[in-house]
């Protein structure tokens, strides 16, 4: 039940990733979700792509010189209302479990916002999740977003 | 698995340690008076300090001479070191040296014995003994290499192979067919060697006798000591020595590989503060100085190798109470002081290899803000340091930061940056960028 995501080191986040976008859509790489997470000193990018794009990819990026790492997260669709995302935080939560990022998908499907979650532990989460009737998306189901 | 040990003079290799202390003191006002009387510019320096042979009274008072260095050696070439006169000189031993006059050096009939003694305890602490075939693949010559070994050997009543460098097919054919035990050679030619006899098709298990190599003359490391000793099936053990000093035999490695056992009676291995010259007690790191005891020729008095190791004095399993000095793991020219701490680029090195299991590239920039020296590490990032969280990152970043404190003894800001993108030089990399203006 999990999806695969890229995450790339960033030097300083200005610039770079400008020409991170820029290296990926020349190369005809097609973004499905991206974040960013800035701090003081270096940034990480993280973005979504389809799975039989991911070797290239991280072949692309490598010949750049770039340090990337491919790992799993989760995807969760939610009701496109309020209070929809607050209650999938909650479930998280109330199971002791942290949550290391967020971010969602440029498109949704159907009513559905699709959200990717990083939490602490990967496992349980899906279980918690799955206990409560939250529906997650698989690889497959991701490529065709 | 239980090794056995030989021990060339267990008298003197495993004599107790307040009794070594008394013969070294003994030693050193013998060899501070000959060398007073009879060399021009150890006299000068000594008047120079103030310090007379009689103030020398223990191995302790030792911190009082002055220091020998290589220049010394140069500008008084070649034979205005000598304590002995020149018709007692039997030998003279060189290195070319890279730049300008050689180095030499004249060997007395008693310094050949004692060089001698030296390497004849090296090769027995590798295992070797009177029924072993010793190849020596060290060129023979001014270099004291090849002639050392083969005194060495030849003292242990061995069967020497003078076979000296060069020619790998025809060292390998002698190996295999004369069966040799015991390789000595630099530990580069052994590995080139090893290669060479794989790429042969030759199993060293099945088609070779080799059981020990003694390997020196350049500095190697223990990954180097692995791929020898898997190539050729051997123990690999290292030896330590300078012309300056007698040549290969002034340390030796046993077989439990955990550094080179010094031969202090013959030579007083001191470690000092490169900078202050103050003495550093043992397991401290800093420049490695000699002062030899019992040569007549051309005694060395605290002569600075500039070389940056470590000496320990708890006892080995061998049984031997000879200090043991670490690996060489830089030279005086490399360090940098930071805020009055003496920091070496190689202690660096070892924490970055403690955290990444291999040596990322790396650049160490320091400057002066507000009269403060700070000191950045520029380390470029490698996929295993690397993870999707920011957390993940700080904390390698935290860790290195935390080491280099408890190694070094400085606070260093850490920099990760991408692979490839830090300045590489042709031959030794440039690890250190200094934007002091001092
Ligand atoms: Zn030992």
């Amino acid at each position: 039940m999990f999806v695969k995501q890229i995450s790339i080191y960033l030097e300083n986040v200005k610039g770079s990733l400008r020409e991170i976008t820029q290296l990926l859509g020349d190369n005809n790489i097609d973004l499905k979700a991206l974040s960013i997470a800035d701090t003081m000193s270096f940034g990480i990018v993280r973005c979504i792509v389809a799975e039989e794009q991911i070797e290239k990819t991280m072949e692309i990026l490598r010949e750049h010189g770039n340090i990337a790492k491919v790992n799993n997260v989760i995807c969760v669709c939610i009701p496109d209302k309020p209070s929809g995302l607050s209650k999938v935080l909650t479930l998280i939560e109330d199971a002791g479990i942290s949550i290391e990022y967020t971010y969602s998908f440029y498109k949704n499907t159907g009513d559905n916002a699709v959200l990717i979650i990083r939490p602490s532990e990967k496992r349980r989460t899906v279980a918690v999740l799955s206990e409560n009737g939250i529906q997650m998306l698989n690889q497959a189901e991701i490529d065709k977003i | 698995m239980e090794k056995k040990h030989l021990i060339y003079n267990p008298e003197m290799e495993c004599i107790d340690r307040e009794k070594l202390k008394a013969i070294q003191g003994q030693r050193l006002r013998e060899t501070v008076k000959l060398t007073y009387e009879n060399v021009p510019l150890f006299r000068k320096r000594m008047d120079e300090k103030g310090v007379k042979p009689e103030d020398i009274k223990s191995v302790d008072d030792i911190v009082l001479l002055p220091f020998t260095e290589k220049t010394d050696l140069r500008d008084e070439f070649p034979f205005g070191l000598l304590a002995a006169p020149k018709s007692e000189i039997v030998r003279i031993q060189g290195s070319s040296g890279t730049t300008g006059k050689p180095i030499v050096s004249g060997y007395t009939e008693n310094d050949v014995e004692v060089w001698t003694e030296m390497v004849a305890r090296s090769l027995a602490g590798a295992g070797c003994g009177k029924d072993d075939i010793v190849q020596v693949c060290y060129g023979y010559g001014l270099f004291t290499g090849g002639l050392g070994a083969h005194q060495g050997a030849t003292r242990l009543g061995a069967m020497v192979i003078p076979m000296s460098s060069g020619n790998t097919q025809r060292q390998i054919m002698m190996m295999k067919e004369l069966g040799s035990t015991i390789l000595c050679c630099t530990p580069s030619y052994a590995t080139y060697l090893g290669e060479t006899i794989r790429d042969m098709g030759l199993d060293p298990k099945k088609d070779l006798k080799l059981k020990a190599g003694v390997f020196g003359a350049e500095p190697w490391t223990e990954e180097m000591r692995k791929r020898i000793e898997e190539l050729l099936d051997i123990d690999a053990c290292d030896i330590y020595g300078l012309t300056e000093i007698a040549g290969p035999g002034v340390a030796f490695e046993c077989l439990e590989k955990k550094g080179m056992h010094v031969n202090e009676d013959h030579v007083i291995p001191e470690i000092i503060d490169p900078v202050t010259e103050k003495q550093l007690p043992y397991e401290t790191p800093g420049e490695l100085v000699f002062t030899t005891i019992t040569k007549t020729g051309m005694p060395m008095i605290r002569y600075r190798t500039h070389d940056i190791c470590t000496l320990y004095v708890d006892k080995c399993e061998c049984g031997r109470t000879l200090v043991r000095m670490g690996r060489i793991t830089g030279r005086t020219d490399d360090m940098i002081v930071i805020r009055g701490v003496n920091v070496f680029p190689s202690q660096i090195e070892s924490v970055l290899v403690k955290t990444n299991g291999v040596a990322p590239h790396y650049v160490l920039v320091v400057d002066r803000v507000n009269s403060t020296d700070t000191l950045e590490v520029k380390v470029e990032l490698t996929e295993d340091m690397f993870s999707d969280t920011v957390a993940h990152i700080e904390e390698v970043k935290n860790y290195i930061a935390g080491e280099i404190k408890s190694v070094v003894g400085v606070q260093a800001k850490i920099s990760l940056v991408p692979p490839k993108s830090l300045p590489r030089s042709e031959g030794k990399a440039k690890r250190v960028i200094d934007n002091r203006k001092l």
